[in-house]
């Protein structure tokens, strides 16, 4: 072999490569795959071809990029999750459907809008007597339509929509059917559990119907995630909007807090849920994700405060002051620890080895469960005292399975760390358990005001 | 010598777990030695090795690490785990059976010879 020669297949393997670069799901096995074709070059060339041909037959061989980008895709969901179109062949039908994205989702957020306004038509208003009534549907006026939009880009099949289609009529029957009071503690249990199980519903939809998928499950999830992140930062610039709109029109003398509060703030509400998952949808690669940037900034933050927490109790002696409320505010405590794991995980590369990070989460997860166990013995010693109520029992309810998972997932964990088991376990751990929440709330949306007799 | 796709997709972990089991390999070792082993008649897209190596290294059957032996390029060595060890036990047992079946199949079922030629082109 020549020298020039050399330089032309070297120049040929830099170019290769920076072909490869732009495929972001290659991009980090680059590395293993140019060894792979310098072997097959070099075998090529020690059989008697030139170099030049023996580089072509071996990228030849190593795949079309497109295949390969597919493949190295469905492996690592986590590096493009977002860019659930995978690459294919860019035909004239994709791109038509590409440039309908924005008219379906303009409808789809538009329908959204207007359908919180149409029991108005029939004179049920936004106002105190029927507070109770939009408290309980508000849900099920805009996640039918962002299910619709999953339904548009997934081209999901007519069974997925029939399910759908029974969820969220079953929904709207749960929400409706029982004689409930504006301020019972069952219609703020559905107004809280209601839209819980309908956004998983709303997973069907997105993940095309592939519900079984561990995969496409962790990618909802990470939509969630995102989702939210987007839909906190709309709101408050809605907010910003909503003040310029009433002092600007208040300078010259015209009110315009009837047309924020009927129109301005519930329409926009809703269609800023279908305008979030449009632009975690469409973003694509333009920014870093989110959530796991922000589990990354705020696991070492709880971690250390719930230590020094934990520290407190056992320094002052002090036990936990066991109120009406502090279920509730230890049930959050749950959530948003359980909401680090959840986005640490997916956003993990599942064959690294363990790091610190994962220490410190397994150190956060441990003592959030030493804090809700020593919770959980100080209420059911009085909880004789307090008497069951649908509030309590929802509450209760929720920290157990709350606690059941981050017990389970303490234990996945310390298996991990310790190399006992690969760290794939914890995450199909957590995809499956997604079928709890969904069941837990639809007990306490359907069964708890029959149980709790409409209180 | 053409096999579908989807034959070539089922068995490709165990034949990969196989080698491992033997000893710790790299990519480009492995397809030779799967090339071998199957005379030559069972080809992969070498790119498509990779995934399904990730794959099953998510899963915990195999681990890997980037080395350089003296002498040679700096490589991704793969090695099977006892998980994988596990997996391939399993995998053979479900190998066997199906073999077992195919097997009483051929046996059993006169009008399947091995092909000579096609049987519309013999004019059976």
């Amino acid at each position: 072999m020549t020298v020039a020669n050399d330089n032309d297949l070297e120049a040929q393997i830099a170019e290769w490569r920076a072909y490869m670069r732009r495929r972001r799901e290659l991009n980090t096995d680059a590395d293993e795959l140019e060894d792979h074709l310098r072997s097959r070059i070099s075998e090529l060339t020690e059989a008697g071809l030139q170099p030049d041909e023996a580089f072509l037959i071996a990228v030849k061989r190593m795949g079309s990029l497109d295949e390969l980008s597919r493949e190295f895709a469905r492996e690592h969901s986590e590096r493009l999750w977002k860019q659930m179109v995978l690459p294919g062949e860019p035909d004239a039908a994709t791109a038509a459907r590409a440039r309908r994205e924005l008219p379906v989702m303009v409808i789809c957020a538009a329908v959204a809008a207007l359908a919180i306004k149409v029991p108005s038509l029939f004179g049920v208003d936004l106002d105190d007597d029927d507070a109770g009534f939009y408290l309980r549907n508000a849900s099920l006026f805009v996640l039918p339509a962002l299910a619709a939009y999953f339904v548009w880009k997934r081209r999901a099949g007519v069974r997925v929509i029939g399910v759908l289609a029974v969820l969220f009529i079953l929904g709207a029957v749960a929400a409706n059917v029982y004689p409930l009071a504006n301020d019972s503690q069952s219609t703020v249990l559905t107004a809280i559990h209601l839209p819980i199980a309908l956004w998983l519903v709303v997973g069907v939809a997105y993940v095309g119907g592939e519900w079984r998928s561990q995969r496409r499950r962790m990618d909802f999830i990470r939509f969630s995630g995102e989702w939210l992140i987007y839909f906190v930062l709309l709101s408050q610039g809605g907010g910003i909007l909503v003040a310029f709109t009433a002092g600007t029109f208040n300078a010259i003398g015209v009110d315009a807090e009837e047309f924020i509060g009927s129109w301005l703030v519930p329409c926009g509400g809703m269609a800023a849920v279908i305008v979030s998952a449009w632009l975690v949808e469409a973003k694509q690669s333009v920014i870093e994700n989110m959530a796991p940037v922000l589990t990354r900034v705020f696991t070492p933050l709880f971690a250390v405060a719930l230590l020094s927490f934990l520290v407190a109790i056992l320094w002052t002696n002090n036990g936990i002051d066991v109120d009406r409320d502090i279920l509730i505010l230890f049930d959050l405590l749950l959530v948003v620890v359980l909401g680090l794991l959840l986005y640490s995980i997916s956003a993990r590369d599942g064959a690294a080895r363990p790091g610190l990070f994962d220490r410190l989460q397994l150190v956060l997860v441990i003592s959030a469960l030493i804090i809700d166990v020593m919770v959980l013995v100080a209420i059911t010693g009085r909880i004789s005292e307090f008497g069951f109520s649908a509030n309590k029992s929802a509450a209760l309810g929720e920290n157990i399975i709350l606690l059941t998972n981050l017990a389970w997932s303490a234990w996945l964990f310390l298996g991990f760390i310790r190399g006992r088991a690969p760290f794939v376990r914890l995450e199909h751990w957590q995809t499956r358990y997604m079928i709890v929440y969904a069941a837990w709330a639809w007990i306490v949306v359907f069964a708890f005001p029959l149980i709790f007799d409409f209180a | 010598m053409y096999i579908t796709k989807d034959l070539v997709a089922a068995s490709t972990t165990p034949l990969v777990l196989g080698i491992l089991a033997e000893g710790e390999s790299y990519g480009y070792a492995i397809l030779r030695q799967v090339n071998e082993l199957s005379g030559g008649r069972l080809e992969w897209t070498d790119g498509l090795l990779y995934p399904l190596l990730h794959r099953m290294e998510r899963f915990g059957h195999v681990e890997s690490d980037w080395r350089t032996p003296p002498g040679e390029r700096r490589r991704k060595y793969y090695r099977i785990t006892d998980q994988g060890r596990a997996e391939l036990v399993e995998q053979r047992r479900q190998w066997a059976a199906v073999v077992d079946a195919l097997q009483a199949v051929w046996n059993t079922t006169q009008s399947i010879k091995p092909i000579t030629g096609l049987a519309w082109e013999t004019g059976a």
